[in-house]
């Protein structure tokens, strides 16, 4: 049986929103990488950011600092 | 990377689409801008991949051989160009979003639009055609083969239904042309809609419309086509009248020498060994625990598709798993295939979807079902 962690994943409505957030993250040092959109957040195609539960803060902070265009910002186990 | 996702793009591409694409943005003006040797050159290069892309789909007239960037865009032109409010278009629940889209769109629009529905299994009900048929119905618009399963679409059957009731059929050839025979003249298609850069082999960035002669198409763009420079409207001569603008001159010379390696390789060839691979995979995860594979495998011809899921696990984390722990790429979600998706009930789970190319071998194949074979035992 698999093993769930708790991430933070931040979803985008485009996949340039997406790249922008990597850039963004990258430069600031922030931790996570790009995975597909899980199903619970959204049945459409896509990519999302997912990082460690404790980067939370810091990611919205970003978002918010850099005004990235993200849809939501969500607590899932993967 | 063992690269499975070549139903979303071809990768790598064969050997000397690259340099040709790089050649010819070292040596190409812009075609029908001049007679330079560079503008020429161009114009060479495009006419010469328009002549065999109308060879290899039967379109009798080379200059009914429209480019575009994609086939979406090609769908797009065909469907707003053909049709309008008042008309009634037949399809599919097997369809891409490049044809649902423009279908919906041109319902907002006043049209009337039906699909014939796909079972629990992904099977069309073929006698829906009929059913579905209506005093003002226009058209048929169907893929040749859907992107979420591989499943092939009965063309005889089709076709037939077309001309028996006196209707336009545009086919969406996206996943086959470049590998499956088609000849539009023989089979009756009035448009068949290409991408460059799946079965074609070649570049991202080209593809086109093929359309039966004495079919007038509304444009979907105007503008610039290097002829006809003072007149208001566009060109009505084809292919002029749906190429506004520059082409990408560049990427057809790659697409041309990806034309070169299906030629020379033989397209029954690359599909057979494409088909031989999928079955193979097929055969070894069908039977595993847990392991629900999508799509009708008693057809004798598919693309090469295996679409699966493991128990109730989350599509997009194991193609997630299979990137980060095996080094497979594959393609998890919706695939842009909502309406099947709902049929097969995976609307919430999304599928994972393995798809072959010209480059992939039985160890890369092997090996994607090994991953499988372990990521199913840990989602049981």
């Amino acid at each position: 049986m698999r093993e769930r962690t708790e991430r933070c994943v931040v979803t985008f409505r485009t996949t340039t929103g997406a790249m922008s957030m990597e850039s963004a993250c990258l430069e600031a040092g922030l931790p996570g990488r790009l995975i597909p959109v899980p199903r619970a957040v959204t049945a459409g195609c896509g990519v999302c950011w997912a990082a460690p539960p404790e980067a939370r803060t810091a990611l919205e902070e970003l978002v918010i600092e850099k005004h990235l265009d993200v849809d939501g910002i969500y607590a899932i186990l993967l | 990377m063992i690269y499975l996702d070549n139903a979303a793009t071809t990768c790598p591409k064969p050997p000397g689409v690259a340099e040709a694409a790089a050649e010819a943005m070292n040596t190409y003006g812009n075609s029908g801008r001049g007679t330079h040797s560079g503008a020429l050159a161009a114009s060479r290069g495009i006419y010469g991949v328009r002549r065999r892309i109308a060879k290899l789909l039967g379109c009798p007239q080379a200059d009914h051989v429209v480019f575009t960037q994609n086939s979406t865009m090609a769908l797009n032109i065909a469907i707003s160009g053909l049709l309008g409010p008042g008309d009634h278009i037949i399809s599919t629940d097997w369809e891409h979003n490049s044809v649902l889209r423009p279908l919906y769109r041109l319902r907002e629009q006043g049209a009337e639009v039906d699909f014939v529905p796909a079972d629990r299994e992904g099977r069309l009900d073929w006698g829906a055609f009929e059913a579905l048929l209506r005093p003002n119905t226009k058209a048929v618009a169907c893929t040749h083969s859907s992107n979420l399963t591989g499943d092939m679409m009965d063309l005889d059957r089709v076709g037939r239904f077309c001309r028996e009731h006196g209707l336009l059929w545009i086919l969406d050839a996206s996943q086959t042309a470049g590998v499956f025979p088609l000849d539009m003249e023989k089979q009756g298609m009035d448009v068949v809609c290409f991408t460059g850069h799946k079965s074609l082999l070649g570049p991202q960035g080209t593809g086109g419309l093929c359309v039966r002669e004495g079919l007038p198409i509304r444009p979907f763009l105007v503008g610039g086509t290097g002829v006809q420079s003072f007149s208001a409207s566009q060109p009505a001569d084809w292919p002029a009248c749906l190429e506004a603008g520059t082409l990408n001159s560049h990427g057809l010379a790659g697409l041309g020498a990806a034309l070169d390696y299906l030629e020379k390789a033989g397209p029954e060839a690359v599909r057979a060994r494409e088909d031989a691979l999928a079955r193979r995979f097929y055969r070894a995860v069908r039977d595993l625990p847990g392991v629900r594979v999508y799509g009708d495998f008693s057809q004798a011809q598919r693309a090469p598709i295996v679409t699966l899921n493991l128990a109730d696990w989350d599509s997009a984390e194991v193609s997630d798993r299979l990137a980060e722990q095996f080094s497979i790429a594959t393609r998890p979600g919706a695939h842009c295939a909502p309406r099947l998706h709902r049929a097969l009930g995976t609307e919430g789970q999304g599928a994972v979807r393995f798809s072959w190319g010209w480059a992939n071998t039985e160890a890369e194949t092997d090996a994607a079902a090994e991953a499988v074979r372990i990521l199913a035992e840990e989602a049981l």
